[in-house]
């Protein structure tokens, strides 16, 4: 499984066609104590850059941005009930969505982990 | 993932208060807000800092808040200088006591809210102490300064931070280092030796707590903090926990609950208002404000609690069920203590009343809300014991 992120501060985790997209550590800790998630449905078909899922903090709403093609598979239940586990685990339980990757070619725009740290020193 | 809440300003442009290095210190996240460069949260965050204020004490720099003199021979006339551009009674205004009013245009909207104390000290009659909004001191200080007769002028204050402590604990953890805070009736000031350093300290805050805002020298900003901080019940709170605590309070932010198109009867602050004022005018907008007061404004200020867990945020549009659009949000988001996503909005006089079923629509879809009463969280100002 190969982990790759966006500009956007989105993870994603490619596991053979399914890609498992959530939001970075430090995405979390800039949006500050998350209050509210709102999911996409399931079957709902993705363009890259389309709203994937909103995440509102006390302070304000945020958007999830879909960082590849792809029809949407699944979605973390769990987190309507517990938004802040996206504080808590952002990398790990937390995960929004996961696609059926339409273009895998799309993968090579993103950035691996090493390139992402690098991106958010710069910030 | 992207926000709706951008901050592109310079922060090279931004000004600094006394306390900037101390914020940066304390690890807080920096933003520009009114052009300062203001801690927004501190690591802990606006969740923890919003429900520390509730709990014990939080301290709150506002010294990016306009702070002046308005200073003339005696106090009836200072007072009557003020009255020609607010509706409260400056006139009875007590020595040491204090006053929330608003600036007003011609047309009676809003041009800023503002707290006015009279000093205490006989010596200092003729003077008024002045607090506005630091987004609003370049419309203030010239409206104002346009209105004075030629004896009376407004001073302002640049070497003076103003710091805010609120919450239960607040008064107490002052008092440790200046005992006469904890003498303080509610909406009363007194000068004061915080450490052996002159403070200006009055029993008010913008939390719906009990607490005081401190007027202390700038160049002492940062020893006086130091001190508070030192006291475990005193945390450092940013800009976003002070907006949900007065949210909560249902306590109006200029620009956002207020303008210069709303009227103290539409923002349902006509408490402002003494009797005096209200039946005699002599104020900018008096007519259309008296108006108003009779005949009940076409619109006005609600809160609002939202059925379900989707905060609906400034801008958002009201509407009955199914139906028109009445009104619009002016400030809503997560109330930490409410324990529900809380809104204030201007709605149709006919849709204010408490209990009402309202739509408010965010991201396209109708959100279920309820008009409630405000204060959303009861306010827990204190209250003198009786004699």
């Amino acid at each position: 499984m190969t982990t790759y992120y966006s500009k956007d501060h989105e993870w994603i985790a490619v596991d053979g066609d399914t890609a498992t997209v959530g939001i970075t550590d430090y995405a979390q800790s800039q949006l500050g104590d998350v209050v509210y998630v709102e999911l996409p449905d399931t079957g709902k078909a993705l363009k890259k850059g389309d709203e994937a899922a909103v995440v509102e903090s006390v302070k304000a709403a945020s958007e999830v941005y879909a960082p590849i093609d792809g029809e949407v598979v699944a979605t973390n239940a769990a987190l309507v009930d517990s938004p802040a586990n996206v504080n808590e685990d952002p990398e790990g339980g937390a995960w929004f969505v996961k696609l059926k990757i339409a273009d895998k070619g799309q993968l090579a725009d993103l950035m691996d982990e090493a390139s992402y740290k690098a991106y958010v020193e710069t910030l | 993932m992207g926000t709706t809440d951008s901050h592109a300003a310079d922060a090279a442009d931004l000004k600094r208060t006394p306390l900037y290095d101390l914020h940066v210190e304390l690890g807080a996240r920096m933003v520009p807000f009114a052009g300062y460069d203001m801690p927004v949260q501190y690591p802990t965050g606006i969740m923890t800092e919003h429900q520390h204020t509730r709990a014990a004490a939080g301290l709150f720099d506002v010294s990016h808040m306009g702070q002046a003199w308005l200073i003339g021979p005696d106090h009836e006339t200072t007072a009557r200088a003020l009255e020609a551009l607010v509706p409260s009674n400056m006139v009875e205004l007590g020595r040491g006591k204090q006053r929330y009013t608003v600036l007003l245009n011609a047309e009676g909207g809003i041009v800023d809210d503002l707290m006015v104390t009279r000093p205490v000290a006989e010596a200092q009659d003729g003077r008024l102490f002045l607090v506005v909004n630091a987004s609003r001191k370049d419309v203030d200080y010239p409206l104002i300064r346009a209105a004075l007769p030629a004896n009376v002028r407004l001073e302002l204050i640049e070497d003076r931070a103003l710091i805010a402590v609120q919450g239960p604990q607040a008064v107490a953890a002052v008092a440790a280092h200046a005992p006469k805070a904890a003498e303080l009736a509610f909406m009363s000031a007194d000068w004061m030796e915080f450490d052996g350093i002159t403070c200006h300290v009055s029993r008010s805050g913008y939390t719906g707590e009990d607490g005081v805002e401190m007027s202390v020298p700038a160049d002492k900003a940062e020893a006086i903090t130091r001190a508070l901080l030192a006291d475990e019940r005193v945390k450092p709170i940013g800009l976003g926990a002070r907006d949900s605590l007065r949210l909560e309070a249902g306590l109006c932010l200029y620009g956002h609950d207020l303008d210069e198109t709303t009227s103290p009867v539409e923002g349902d602050i006509t408490f402002i208002l003494q009797k005096r004022r209200r039946e005699e005018g002599g104020f900018p907008g008096a007519a259309r404000i008296q108006r108003e007061f009779a005949e009940g404004p076409a619109r006005k200020r609600v809160g609002l609690k939202l059925d379900g867990r989707a905060p609906a945020r400034e801008g958002a549009e009201i509407k009955v069920p199914g139906g028109d659009t009445v009104g619009i949000v002016t400030s809503g988001g997560f109330g930490p203590t409410a324990g529900v996503p809380i809104a204030m909005g201007y709605v149709a006089a006919a849709h204010a009343a408490p209990g009402t079923k309202l739509a408010l629509v965010v991201r396209g879809k109708d959100l279920e809300a309820t008009v409630v009463e405000m204060p959303i969280v009861p306010h827990r100002y204190y209250r003198a014991p009786k004699a």
